[in-house]
């Protein structure tokens, strides 16, 4: 097994006639890893707080989703049972194990079923918590582990996805200098999801239908004034 | 299948599809829908072209430090706890797969759409293992079930109208009620995504391609609509990732600029709905994802490829846009290519992979109007690496020998210009006489390839050279007209 790997290695190298131990290439690839540097980044989202969450907004419904922004954390669950009332869907939701959902006022909604873990696809409706929002495409970022399973994105016909209006970026970078300042330099959780909007295909016709393999809904809880 | 090679065949394989209704209908939606929506997209974004340019430059740099980049990449995803490895060649990919999955114990591996698994011809080799590979992309899954080979890169199904999906789901789901109606293209999204899902959740091993690998991190990414390739990933016990040498990317920030410029290119989305970055496997503490995680680089002839100006064509992101937007892909479809990348990115890449003793029709292929080039997310010259293996084509005798004479006997005219110009003026008058009547011809000696399929104007006016001339004179009559007053 190494010696194709070796072979590989060869090959490249002879194409590009170096011999991998140059000192000048090395440190700019090294430079390049540490350094990051961004590139072009649009003007399109670089806003005043305020404006970047009309554009998240507007964004999250161009892509086919829905939103709702609620005053504060504590009137999640009962936005939660309006959706699954005004959708005619049991009141039951699956949510991870993240603790900002489990300080939330579930009591208020006594007929609201909450249940916690991964899903088996058996459940119609998820609850997850965003780690960010990117206002320049309208994408939710969520991040793997027991807070918020993968497959809560993914299995649940309906998926409700609670993000704060201090989370909102402007664009893709400041997420990742986000992620590095939680997981260290080149270190990532073993799932980073970005999702713009809810599933969808083309392939039959090219007609553009909702609701292929994942979610055929998605609704943003955009939570919390913006504080700058 | 798709191992199947018939690009020699290439003329055939048009004629065929140029006479085929069914196919033709399909065809005729593929330029209305994609072109409109990428210059849309591309509109609405002030900073596209540059980013355009930004994306070229990052591919640039990492080919030109591609053994340090697979080197750093190989670390990071050994050091998250998963496996790297190469294969120098499609019958070493399949076998280090097939072995990933024998020793777990597998028996069935849904697939997200993975070009690498089709330029292998994976599923075969999986089927005869006794590994049952079910593709979960729907374009992939009504593919699969007619045992046909991809016609498109982002989609594979272009070719098929819903009358035809619609029969193929009756005669495979027949454990389905055969009274139910199937007529609108959501039921039969419908009955995929539930015919699908059953297979998403027994699977032992997901196998997904990947639009590209960061060295930075050692994550793998998956670009979906569909979210198929999020649940094969995510839900079997093993993810096995096929990608080829030229998918890696520095740095998270490089990447955010590639996908910038993909979806825009693709679909016209401003972005793809799930965009997956995978880095190791499941975690401790994590309640879902594969325990284990596999990526297979493939080299497969890329790094030849290097060495010279085809090195351009690695910087390829699969986005389709240079097919959405040819003519010759409108006219004949993907299939007629005859291998696993059609239009003008597969007239460049197969030569490359499948030698051009095989590819050389597809580089012939192309009017050269350049379409495919103003597309380009990376700005990869299809057209100038088309010419490279045209005149390798040539250098290495594999022109065909009338082509060759033909070619001979307009050098020896166009060398010599006191005897091309009256030659050239002479046949043109004569055309012009015998087309007056008409305009046009619908049979002409020595030009029956272009006539049986369409008519051959009459030339008008003079020779291009003489109007040509004829135009400079004029320029330099009104330069020089105008020269006094400008001085006053």
């Amino acid at each position: 097994m190494s010696s194709s790997r070796d072979t590989v290695f060869a090959s490249v190298r002879r194409a590009l006639g170096v011999n991998s131990k140059e000192a000048p290439r090395r440190q700019e690839v090294a430079d390049r890893i540490a350094g990051h540097p961004r590139g072009l980044v649009p003007a399109r989202a670089q806003l005043p707080q305020a404006e970047r969450i009309a554009l998240f907004r507007d964004m999250v419904i161009a892509a086919a989703a829905s939103i709702d922004h609620l005053p504060s954390t504590d009137d999640v669950p009962a936005a939660v049972a309006a959706y699954l009332r005004s959708r005619n869907l049991p009141m039951t939701i699956l949510r991870g194990a993240d603790p900002r959902l489990g300080a939330l006022p579930w009591e208020r909604e006594p007929t609201l079923d909450v249940w916690i873990g991964a899903s088996d696809g058996r459940q119609l409706a998820g609850l997850s918590h965003a780690f960010a929002g990117v206002a320049e495409s309208g994408t939710l970022v969520m991040l793997s582990g027991p807070d918020n399973p993968s497959t809560l994105n993914l299995l649940p016909d309906h998926h409700l996805v609670v993000v704060q209006a201090d989370d909102v970026a402007a664009d893709y970078e400041s997420v990742w200098t986000r992620i590095r300042d939680r997981y260290g330099a080149g270190v990532m959780p073993r799932t980073v999801n970005w999702i713009t909007g809810p599933s969808r295909s083309a392939d039959i016709e090219q007609t553009l239908l909702l609701g292929a393999h994942g979610p055929r809904s998605l609704h943003v809880l955009l939570v919390g004034q913006t504080t700058a | 299948m798709s191992v199947q090679i018939t690009s020699p065949r290439f003329k055939d394989n048009a004629k065929k599809a140029l006479a085929d209704a069914p196919l033709q209908a399909a065809l005729s939606k593929v330029g209305p829908g994609f072109i409109g929506r990428r210059a849309a997209a591309a509109e609405k974004l002030p900073e596209f072209e540059a980013l355009r340019d930004s994306a070229r430059d990052i591919k640039n740099h990492t080919l030109a430090h591609l053994d340090l980049y697979l080197e750093r990449f190989e670390e990071k995803v050994t050091a998250a706890g998963g496996h790297v490895h190469f294969a120098v060649d499609a019958a070493e990919a399949r076998d280090i797969v097939t072995r990933i999955c024998r020793d777990l114990g597998a028996r069935t591996v849904t697939k997200g759409k993975s070009m690498i698994s089709e330029e292998i011809g994976l599923n075969d080799h999986l089927d005869a293992a006794g590994i049952e590979p079910v593709e979960t992309d729907l374009g992939e899954y009504l593919i699969q079930i007619r045992g046909e080979a991809p016609s498109h890169i982002i989609a594979p199904a272009i070719h098929l109208n819903k009358e035809q999906v619609e029969a193929d789901f009756r005669r495979v789901h027949d454990h389905l009620a055969p009274e139910r109606n199937l007529s609108e293209p959501t039921a039969l999204l419908a009955e995929a995504r539930g015919e699908l899902r059953q297979k998403f959740l027994m699977a032992d091993v997901g196998i997904t391609g990947a639009n590209f690998l960061v060295a930075e991190t050692g994550t793998s990414i998956i670009v979906t609509n569909e979210g198929n390739g999020d649940l094969t990933q995510t839900l079997p016990q093993a993810h096995i990732v096929l990608a080829s040498l030229e998918k890696l990317v520095p740095t998270l920030e490089d990447v955010s600029q590639l996908l910038r410029v993909l979806a825009r290119s693709a679909t016209g989305q401003e972005m793809s709905v799930y965009t997956t970055f995978s880095t190791g496997p499941r975690r401790s503490e994590d309640v879902d994802g594969p325990a284990a995680y596999h990526v297979v680089i493939l080299d497969n002839g890329r790094s030849a490829m290097l060495a010279g100006q085809l090195r351009e064509m690695l910087r390829c992101i699969r986005c389709g846009a240079c097919m959405n937007h040819c003519p010759v892909y409108h006219a004949v479809g993907g299939h007629a290519y005859g291998w696993v990348y059609p239009g003008p990115m597969g007239a460049v890449l197969t030569p490359s992979l499948i030698g051009i003793e095989k590819g050389a029709n597809l580089p012939n292929a192309s009017t050269f109007c350049g379409r495919c080039e103003e597309v380009c997310p990376v700005r990869i010259p299809l057209p100038k690496l088309m010419r490279h293996w045209r005149e390798k084509e040539f250098e290495r005798h594999l022109t065909p020998a009338p082509q060759r004479f033909g070619l001979g006997v307009w050098a020896f005219f166009a060398k010599r210009g006191w005897l091309y110009r009256p030659a050239t003026r002479l046949a043109m008058g004569a055309l012009a006489l015998a087309g007056r009547s008409k305009g046009r011809f619908s049979s002409l000696p020595l030009a029956g390839g272009w006539t049986s399929h369409r008519e051959f104007p009459a030339p008008q006016g003079g020779t291009f050279q003489a109007q040509w001339r004829a135009r400079k004179a004029a320029e330099a009559e009104k330069r020089a007209a105008r020269t006094p007053e400008a001085a006053r």
